[in-house]
């Protein structure tokens, strides 16, 4: 389903040295895996899933998506690619602050394969709970329901893949617990494989399989950072 | 479905800056389309206004003092002509009709014009089109020439007043001087039905009564101030033309109306160019606001840009969200503009009408009407092309990262 190899990225940094951040040799997860990758902040956790997600080209290396091949493909080719197979909980939601729920759910299914089907957005919205709030905008939301909004969004196309960054990072004990079953759940439902990233250790004990971003990311090693 | 969509919640998303954008578009719009209208339409309009003659005969001097005088009624006159000569052109075979006129009177600064009844009886103003006074009222009587009575054009009997029945004391000269007044008392029998021409400006009475009015130089009591002429055939008027300016030096004939009017024009040609100026500097100041206050908005949509492409939408999809979102404002802009544009000629219009009677056609069609509104769309359009181009080349990563 998803595979990395020697996928390198470095920043520059503001003194004008190149400083490595992800440099991940192999990483590799099956359709409908669910993973959880720890990691501290700075770690290079979100740079690593915007790479995967084709937002971030990187230095070298390849990330191949169900059998399509993110890495060396032109930046318009990589925003299909993401559409169609990639669903992305964004460590900040990025929902779009002057559309409706409705409408954040239904815009971002519209660029997928699938097109923009009001029903099933209505769906997905009732199965994160938030059936009742369709017409709102995302500032009359919660955190904890804006982050729903997300979920929904990123689950609505029937992606092969969902990407989660810090998805519960702003929510309280439990409604962190809800919304991460929540996703779990869908996930398996959907079929889809899903790739975490936390540093959240109640959040990282929730999953059967994880792994630590350090021992992943060779760029963590380097002793120049 | 989505791209709609997208223009629409960014539309208002942003909507103060949408609102400012497509009212300097407005703004600019109107003001240009007001500048070339009144310009085209009012030479238009002035060298058709003939009040149905083809030639005006009057004492020697300038042609279009004569036609200001005698079919604007405004100027002084520039001379009197004297009742054998009027006569004389009457029987003219190639003329059809003539109508004496004599001026020199006001009524509070509206002007008192003597002339024969013939000239509502027979008269058409414009092509099909005869003078009427409204209900209750009649025309002066053919068969009492000194009967002191008045017909009032129905923009200076509404300005004045005036109804049937009414009566008044004329003041003497063109300009109102309160102190000028003229003992006879006059009494209004009918008030004219508009007619958008000069006429509608002024009050009649008999030519008589004019030309007698007590004060006047009793010795050209029987001149009169200008002769309109109808001709058979418009031939004829050259053959006047020579007759009366070239051969004769006592008298000039005015010929034809119209062409005289389109000399005036020529004569302020320099004003006609500065306002085509001022409309193609005003035009350059609103484009280059335009494609500002559009970079300007588009700017502040680069994050929703770049989430939405972050959601994977193509690249057309981006490129056409933010083309037609200019494009709508500066439709929003031009169809605002056409307010400001009617509201303006209005209040343009409304002078002109005050001052000549003049009345410039407010739904008359011109190029500009479309090219105007469709040029300030296509100019927002290509507004929005750098910020859509921008918008594709701004990383999407950095642009989402500063809210985290
Ligand atoms: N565009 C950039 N230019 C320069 N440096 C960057 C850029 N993006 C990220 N970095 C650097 O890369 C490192 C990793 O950033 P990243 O956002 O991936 O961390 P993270 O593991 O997601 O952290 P957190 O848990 O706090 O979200 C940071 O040190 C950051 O300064
Ligand atoms: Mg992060």
């Amino acid at each position: 389903m998803l595979a990395v190899a020697d996928l390198k990225k470095s920043f520059l940094s503001p003194e004008g040295q190149r400083v490595a951040i992800v440099g991940v040799g192999r990483f590799a997860l099956a359709a409908g895996e669910q993973l959880a990758l720890r990691g501290e902040s700075g770690s290079g956790k979100t740079t690593f899933l915007n790479l995967i997600a084709g937002i971030l080209a990187p230095d070298s290396g390849r990330v191949t998506i169900d059998g399509g091949e993110m890495t060396g493909l032109s930046e318009p080719k990589r925003d299909r690619l993401r559409a169609e197979k990639l669903g992305y909980i964004f460590q900040t939601f990025n929902l779009l602050q002057g559309y409706t729920v409705l409408e954040n759910v239904v815009l971002g299914m519209s660029f997928g394969p699938r097109g923009a089907d009001r029903g099933h957005a209505r769906e997905v919205l009732g199965r994160v709970g938030l059936g009742h709030r369709l017409e709102h905008f995302p500032r009359q939301l919660s955190t904890g329901q804006q982050q729903r909004v997300a979920v929904a969004r990123a689950l609505a196309n029937r992606p092969k893949l969902v990407l989660a960054d810090e998805p519960t990072g702003n929510l309280d004990r439990k409604n962190a617990h809800e919304a991460l079953a929540l996703i779990r759940e869908v996930c398996r439902e959907h079929g889809a494989a899903l790739l975490l990233v936390s540093h959240d250790e109640d959040v990282l004990k929730e999953f059967e399989v994880r792994k630590d971003f350090a021992e992943i990311n060779e760029a963590l090693k380097e002793p120049a950072r | 479905m989505t791209l709609p969509l997208i223009i629409y919640r960014s539309l208002r998303q942003h909507a103060l800056s949408t609102v400012v954008t497509a009212g300097s578009i407005a703004l600019a719009c109107g003001l240009l389309m007001c500048v070339w209208m009144v310009k085209t339409q009012s030479q238009t309009v002035f060298t058709q206004t003939t009040s149905g003659f083809d030639a005006v005969l009057g004492a020697r001097g300038s042609k279009l003092q004569l036609v200001l005088n005698a079919i604007f009624h405004l100027e002084a006159s520039p001379g009197n002509v004297a009742w054998a000569d009027y006569e004389m052109i009457k029987r003219h075979p190639a003329v059809k009709t003539a109508i004496p006129i004599a001026v020199g009177d006001n009524l509070r600064g509206y002007r008192l014009v003597g002339t024969l009844p013939e000239l509502f009886t027979t008269v058409e103003y414009a092509p099909g089109k005869k003078f009427a006074v409204r209900p209750g009222g009649r025309f002066f009587a053919a068969d009492k020439p000194d009967a002191k009575e008045a017909v009032a054009g129905a923009f200076a009997a509404q300005r004045l007043g005036l109804k049937v029945g009414d009566t008044f004391h004329p003041f003497h000269g063109l300009a109102f001087d309160a102190n000028s007044q003229h003992p006879d008392v006059y009494t209004v029998v009918g008030i004219l039905a508009p007619t958008n021409t000069p006429a509608d400006r002024v009050v009649w009475i008999p030519l008589h009564g004019l030309q007698t009015m007590s004060g006047h130089d009793a010795r050209a009591a029987t001149d009169v101030s200008a002769v309109l002429i109808q001709l058979r055939a418009p031939s004829a008027g050259f053959m006047l033309d020579l007759m009366y300016n070239k051969q004769g030096n006592r008298l000039t004939f005015a010929y034809p109306v119209g062409a005289i009017i389109a000399e005036l024009f020529g004569k302020i040609a320099w004003f006609d160019q500065v306002l085509t100026l001022v409309a193609y500097l005003v035009a350059l100041v609103a484009a280059g606001s335009v494609l500002a206050s559009i970079y300007n908005s588009m700017s502040a949509r680069q994050r929703d840009l770049a989430i939405l492409r972050a959601l994977g939408a193509r690249r057309r999809t981006i490129f056409g969200a933010v083309v037609a979102e200019a494009a709508c404002i500066g439709a929003l802009g031009a169809a605002a503009g056409f307010a400001i544009y009617l509201a303006l000629l209005a209040g343009v219009a409304d002078v002109i009408r005050a001052q000549t009677g003049v009345v410039l056609d407010l739904t008359a069609r011109h190029p500009v009407l479309w090219i105007c509104p469709l040029a300030m769309i296509a100019l927002c359009a290509l507004g929005g092309v750098v910020p859509a181009f921008k918008a594709y080349r701004t990383p999407v990563a950095e642009t989402l990262a500063p809210l985290s």
